[in-house]
């Protein structure tokens, strides 16, 4: 059930700071996307516009056009709660919710869309931690809470979480960063799984991230601090990584600068 | 430089007992660290001292009372320390503060989480500054006001809702009414309400405010309206938070003496409906009685006051059972 996203024309604000300038661009269904370009530029706050997270921030404002397969999700009536039960979202930093189990982290989501039985509920819960790797490491403690879990642990929870009410889009903002190499290659290994069922989209500071993981890589840049960020190019990983063909991405790639 | 490096350097002294000391260490040895650890540590004993003072004096006191007294000192309705012989008991101190406190705490901890949520998660940050600075000087209103406005004003202006109370209530037994002054149980609960309120509304507060907003955007990110944002992240985590906030009120309440004198019509017994005059607290009991008694009163009133201390100090142990047992789920670990 993966959706294409198409974005076309669209600028981010923090009051009345432009962040993002007029950046067009589309992600393809059941495929990994990542996201790169140095601090600052924007790409978590892009990120941020594709599920209306954005205008969550105090002064956050959208516009621009974001259509998920043929549905506007800036159109007028458009809900942005169930945009977001649409479109999954999983932290920088692991957020399970602290007061809830193991269990109730990953069924949260379902609880909050209706009614479920505690065999259907049951079920999704132990699909959701397979999905995410995370089954045979938890099913003994399904009742204990998600926050003694281990930073890997937790954010495999916080994916399972995620794709328990089967979105259509999976935004991951810089998901390894606060994790150890090892839960690092195991959240990406997880990536490489999960782009078969949905459509992935990673904001990284990890060029070789982006570089194992991702088929297609936009680079933002910004001309200056002060200055909105704007998406450079976008083609696949191994042009961007091997031949860009702007100048800004290959120094950037290369270390010259950011 | 010399001397450090001389002493740092020099063969350990013989033994365990002399650990090398850099100034780091517990055995302080700079001006300043001694005088810093005196002080503090003067301060821990000192309260360890005055708790030990205060509870000892009431003790004391308190058992000469009650050797003395002839009725069950739990359970008796009379009051009658100098009669002969003595009689006195606590049954209805404890039932008039139990159930006033009960009472202001029903009304006031519901309505102060909403004013905390309201002020940190709905209101615009203006509107939500100006009440958060109104509660702070309703909490600045000395209890004495609250006590004059309590008689003078709620206490005439109670009728409409002891009616109505009567009208569909009153069948209960609890809330019947027979037309008598609101001089009652009820409303000093009411005014003990409006007094605590301040207090658990500003301590709710500061709790709401620290939920991580990393917490609130996971629930957000699931698609969670507001309301199930504050379900899902804000009340959990703020849970052992409003318990404390509810514990200070209820010390508050407990303990309240004047507002309750000025607004309650006091008498021994327990009436069988709170909307009925009548009763009494352990603080107002206290008040209204010491000036004029003997020293085998004041060593009743000084019994009396001791089961208040008990009580006080039984709520706050609970309280803290309640948030400890929960402590590996509350948000402290993330």
């Amino acid at each position: 059930m993966a959706k294409r996203i198409d974005v076309s024309g669209l600028n981010a604000y923090y009051g009345s700071f432009l962040a993002i300038e007029d950046i067009s661009m589309t992600v393809e269904p059941r495929s990994v996307t990542a996201f790169i370009g140095p601090s600052g530029c924007g790409k978590s706050t892009f990120l941020r516009t594709l599920n209306r997270m954005h205008e969550v921030t105090p002064g956050g404002r959208v516009d621009g056009k974001v259509m998920l397969d043929d549905e506007n999700l800036y159109g007028a009536g458009i809900d942005p709660v169930a945009v977001r039960r649409e479109i999954g979202m999983v932290f920088q930093r692991p957020n399970p919710f602290p007061t809830m189990s193991v269990y109730d982290n990953v069924a949260a989501g379902l609880r909050l869309n209706g009614k479920y039985k505690k065999s259907q509920l049951d079920d999704v819960v132990e699909k959701s931690l397979r999905g995410a790797n995370l089954w045979n490491e938890v099913k003994d403690r399904l009742n204990k809470p998600g926050s003694g879990l281990s930073g890997g642990q937790q954010q495999r929870l916080c994916i399972a979480r995620a794709i328990a009410v089967e979105p259509k889009v999976l935004l991951m903002d810089e998901p390894c960063s606060a994790l150890d190499p090892i839960s690092t290659l195991a959240i990406e290994d997880l990536i490489g799984e999960l782009k078969e069922r949905f459509t992935i989209v990673i904001v990284t500071h990890n060029m070789q991230q982006a570089a194992r993981v991702s088929d297609r890589t936009a680079f933002f840049n910004l001309a200056a601090v002060g200055q909105p960020g704007k998406l450079i190019e976008l083609d696949d990983t191994e042009r961007i990584f091997s031949n860009p063909s702007v100048q800004a991405t290959e120094d950037y790639i290369s270390g010259r600068f950011g | 430089m010399d001397t450090t490096t001389q002493q740092t350097t020099a063969p350990p002294a013989p033994g365990p007992a002399a650990p090398a000391d850099k100034g780091t260490g517990r055995g302080a040895t700079r001006p300043g660290d001694r005088i810093f650890l005196g002080l503090s540590r003067g301060s821990g004993i000192f309260v360890l001292v005055l708790m030990a003072a205060i509870a000892s004096f009431l003790t004391y006191r308190a058992s000469l009372a009650i050797s003395k007294d002839e009725a069950n000192f739990f359970t008796s309705f009379e009051w009658n320390p100098t009669g002969l012989p003595p009689e006195f008991g606590i049954a209805v101190l404890a039932f008039g503060t139990i159930v006033s406190s009960v009472i202001a705490m029903a009304i006031a901890v519901p309505i102060s989480v909403g004013i905390a949520l309201f002020i940190t998660h709905y209101a615009p940050r203006r509107l939500g500054g100006l009440i958060a600075y109104v509660i702070d000087l309703l909490a600045a209103v000395p209890s004495i006001v609250y006590g004059l406005w309590g008689a003078l004003v709620l206490v005439p202006h109670m009728d409409g809702l002891y009616g109505w109370l009567d009208d569909y209530l009153g069948w209960t037994g609890l809330f019947a009414w027979d037309g008598g002054p609101a001089r009652s149980l009820l409303t000093v609960g009411i005014l003990l309400a409006l007094m605590i309120l301040p207090i658990i509304t500003n301590v709710s507060r500061e709790v709401f405010r620290q939920v991580p907003r990393m917490h609130e955007e996971a629930a957000l990110a699931l698609g969670a309206t507001r309301w199930e944002v504050i379900r899902m992240s804000v009340l959990p985590f703020g849970r052992s938070g409003v318990i404390s906030a509810s514990m200070l009120g209820l010390g508050r309440a407990l303990g309240e003496t004047m507002a309750v004198a000025m607004v309650l019509s006091p008498s021994f017994d327990i009436t069988a409906s709170l909307l009925d005059p009548g009763g009494g607290t352990f603080a107002q009991n206290i008040a209204s009685k010491f000036n004029e008694a003997t020293v085998m009163g004041q060593d009743a009133l000084i019994a009396s006051g001791m089961v208040l201390f008990v009580i006080t100090l039984l709520v706050n142990g609970g309280a803290r059972l309640i948030i400890a047992r929960r402590k590996e789920y509350s948000g402290a670990n993330a």
